[in-house]
């Protein structure tokens, strides 16, 4: 009697079909092996939007007895396998619901797997990924967070690739040539992609982490109130209103205890705070409420309360004044104002870096010819450029210069 | 905020008034000063829009009055203008209540004390304009408090409580009166109409309280959860309808002691039930032919006494038990229907069975229904349950089948 449990994390809307085929290729790939199997979401997450972090499962088992007992809850609190489809994630999941922040490792197991897609050195990404009581295994497949498969994309491999890597961390549950057979009858399957899934069977690298690895931060949690603690008639409070920012200047507002959204970013901008023009558009225009009034009028953007959406960047009227970067390039949530009073000229050398940051500021929208990915993989892997597929960030940052 | 209207009537002593059970609520309406109504015709809960308006046109109300496009808006309206403070009045029959209830299913968890008037139609098809209570059970198990009235007087006074009742912040729930079409809302009866400054000293002005949607205390209403908030919130609704039993207590009590009059015991009228073998059970109109039956029957010896429900939600559990215990078989006659449900039998037979489960004593239970459609409950109607009653009673036995009073067959 055994059993397979896998979750993969995914940003919702862009990557809720990746997710979709990778736990239906687990389940129909134990199914070579007569094992029973179940493959759903989590329906809590919300993974028809941008970019909310949103959780898939897997469960594979010997018997259907023994599915059931692992499936009688709302969703599993241990998994075997962790499987992650954009690195940003190694920051941390908060749900939809917002009840603080999981550290992506939480659910995994001792000596269990944290599968994931990165570019990134093993270092760079235990930066990120918060300390766990327990060894477990980094398996890293090295590709750029998929945004394929998202309907207007093409295919890019990546769900082959994650199911090939699948069966060399859970080769008694998944054979290679099991997940092989289940991709080739799939819909979306085909020959070429059965390669991609042998060739990721034998590139996966992967490192034990120890449990004095990784970003000691304790991450921000909150306690759900009571029935009776609640206020009545599906009623909350509006947020107060908030107060200057020092010395009578300035405006900075109360902002929600609760609700944060740190890892509902894959990018955050960064400000020229020397070429405001305190045209005031990236306060009116922020859905989020995210820019506080610095004394000096120019605009500082609180990280608690950004998603990363963008509309700052796109209303700013002054070339080069609000970019966005890439999160993965940060590792803290700090005030940039503070940083450009304290140093305007370390700042400016800063800010420059984060601009220049190219590495992994590009998702994949799928393959326009047969062996991008070799091509883009030596490319980014050797020189940290992105020829051939520039997502939408990429081609803001290209002509970005300080 | 609710606004006081001006010109209060003068003082004094009740009046007297031939009025129909929609005319009745309308001064109730009046005396307690309603701010915000809403309209849309639909037979026999139109003859309550009527009445409202002649107040309004005549000077003796003022409020707002806003005739909708169809049941889902004027309900909607209703629940808006509450949750801003107003104190507010709607009412619909039939399929024109049942247009709504995508809003009467928001109001209980929003809190909004809405008082709404049933004149109890039978539902579409086929298009039909009589009594049958299957409308306002629409809403049973949702948290709207519903009670059923029998007379012009009982649809004035029940208004006020009704008002008392729902705003009071221990409660804060929307509240149904059901009266029965044309039997009430059509029929003519002699009513006392209490003076404004009774009235004033029973029933204080809405409050919403922390939950009043004013810049002054900025709050969101009804915010999107998930799976992790939604059991607190139902459960917080379920403890307001719990409190809302003793809120029904004191209120009546204090009607007695301002007016002078109205039941000691809220939750239903029991006519001679004292020494009853066989104890009928309805709402509404229908303990009229109960009640002379009763008495034709007493004539000849037999002890049948009648227990006609006020109160349907909440639901007097223990007291109906107590009253019920005591029979040796209970005839329950619904003038509704829940088709398929166990015995086949109408909702309040099949309540009345579920409260009867823990009892001590549980006599037989037969379940009857009748008069639907606005057709008459006969004397030979009430004859005919109160023998198979006392069939059962001598058995011993329900015969566990419901039988259809007055259908062709």
């Amino acid at each position: 009697m055994s059993a397979l449990i896998c979750e993969v994390v995914y940003r919702g809307i862009f990557q809720k079909n990746l997710a979709a085929r990778i736990v239906r290729g687990i389940v129909l790939s134990a199914r070579k092996a007569d094992r029973w199997g179940i493959a759903f979401g989590r329906y809590g997450d919300s993974p028809q939007r941008n970019g909310i972090p949103a959780k898939d499962f897997a469960i594979v088992a010997d018997t259907k007895e023994e599915l059931e007992q692992n499936m009688a809850r709302y969703e599993p609190k241990h998994v075997d396998v962790t499987i992650v489809v954009d690195d940003t994630l190694s920051k941390g999941v908060e749900s939809w619901a917002w009840y603080g922040l999981q550290p992506i490792n939480k659910l995994t197991v001792p000596n269990g797997t944290v599968l994931m897609t990165s570019l990134q050195s093993f270092d760079s990404l235990l930066k990120d990924i918060h300390k766990k009581d327990a060894p477990y295994n980094l398996a890293l497949l090295r590709a750029k967070a998929s945004f394929a498969g998202l309907w207007v994309y093409r295919e890019d491999h990546t769900e082959v690739r994650i199911l090939g890597a699948l069966a060399k961390i859970a080769p008694s549950f998944l054979t290679l040539d099991a997940v092989c057979e289940a991709i080739k009858e799939s819909d979306w399957g085909s020959d070429l992609k059965v390669a991609s899934a042998r060739k990721a069977y034998d590139r996966i690298e992967n490192r034990q982490v120890a449990i004095t690895e990784g970003n000691d931060e304790i991450p921000f949690s909150f306690e759900m109130p009571k029935w009776w603690e609640m206020r009545e008639g599906v009623t909350i409070p509006a947020i107060p209103v908030g107060k200057p920012k020092e010395a009578g200047k300035g405006y900075v507002p109360e902002r929600n205890p609760y609700f944060k959204k740190y890892t509902t970013r894959t990018m955050r901008p960064v400000i020229d705070f020397d070429t405001c023009v305190k045209c005031n558009l990236c306060w009116i225009s922020c859905p989020d409420s995210v820019f506080d009034v610095m004394p000096d009028g120019t605009f500082d953007a609180a990280m608690e309360a950004c998603c990363g959406c963008g509309v700052c960047e796109a209303v700013c009227p002054v070339e080069n004044c609000i970019t966005m970067v890439n999160e993965q390039a940060f590792s803290d949530n700090n005030s940039q104002w503070e940083m450009w009073r304290a140093d305007k000229a370390g700042y400016k050398t800063w800010l420059g870096a984060k601009i220049a940051d190219k590495v992994t500021t590009a998702r994949s929208h799928g393959f326009r010819f047969r062996g991008q990915y070799e091509e883009e993989l030596k490319t980014e892997l050797d020189t940290g450029g992105v020829e051939i597929t520039t997502g939408i960030p990429g081609e803001n940052a290209a002509h970005k210069s300080v | 905020m609710a606004v006081e209207t001006k010109a209060a009537p003068a003082a004094g002593a009740d009046k007297e008034l031939l009025i129909s059970g929609s005319e009745a609520v309308a001064e109730a309406l009046t005396l307690a000063d309603i701010d915000v109504v809403t309209a849309y015709p639909i037979r026999p809960y139109d003859t309550v829009m009527q009445a409202i308006a002649k107040k309004i046109s005549g000077g003796q109300l003022q409020a707002e009055y806003i005739v909708a496009e169809g049941e889902h808006s004027q309900f909607e309206i209703v629940k808006h203008a509450s949750t801003v403070g107003a104190r507010v009045f709607c009412g619909s029959s039939g399929v024109g209540w049942a247009y709504a209830m995508e809003c009467l299913v928001v109001t209980p968890p929003l809190r909004v004390p809405m008082i709404a008037l049933v004149g109890n139609r039978a539902l579409d098809d086929p298009g039909a304009f009589g009594v049958e209570h299957n409308d306002a059970l629409f809403v049973r198990d949702l948290g709207w408090m519903l009670c059923w009235v029998d007379t012009s007087q009982e649809a004035l006074d029940t208004t006020l409580i009704a008002y008392r009742v729902a705003e009071d912040r221990r409660v804060f729930l929307p509240l149904a009166i059901s009266a029965d079409g044309a039997f009430l809302t059509h029929s003519q009866a002699i009513t006392m109409v209490p003076p404004k400054e009774k009235v004033d000293r029973f029933l204080p002005r809405y409050n919403r309280g922390d939950l009043l949607l004013h810049p002054d205390n900025p709050i969101t209403v009804a915010p999107q959860a998930n799976e992790d908030w939604v059991i607190e919130i139902r459960r917080q609704n379920d403890e307001a309808m719990k409190r809302a039993s003793a809120v029904v207590e004191e209120a009546y009590a204090d009607f007695r002691k301002v007016f002078g009059r109205g039941p000691e015991n809220p939750w239903f009228e029991e006519y001679m039930t004292e020494d009853a073998d066989v104890i009928l059970v309805g709402m509404g109109t229908i303990s009229l032919p109960m009640k002379v039956g009763i008495r034709n029957m007493r004539a000849q010896g037999k002890k049948v006494g009648l227990l006609r429900l006020r109160w349907f939600r909440p639901f007097a559990t223990e007291k109906v038990v107590a009253v019920l215990s005591k029979a040796k078989a209970i005839g329950v006659v619904d003038r509704d229907y829940s088709f398929g449900s166990p015995f086949n039998a109408g909702v309040v037979a099949t309540e009345i069975r579920a409260a009867m489960y823990n009892a001590d004593t549980r006599p037989p239970l037969l379940s009857f229904i009748g008069g639907l459609g606005g057709r008459e409950v006969t004397l030979e109607d009430v004859y005919k349950a109160t023998d198979l009653c006392y069939s059962a009673a001598n058995s011993g036995k329900s015969d566990a089948k419901t039988h259809w009073l007055g259908v062709r067959e």
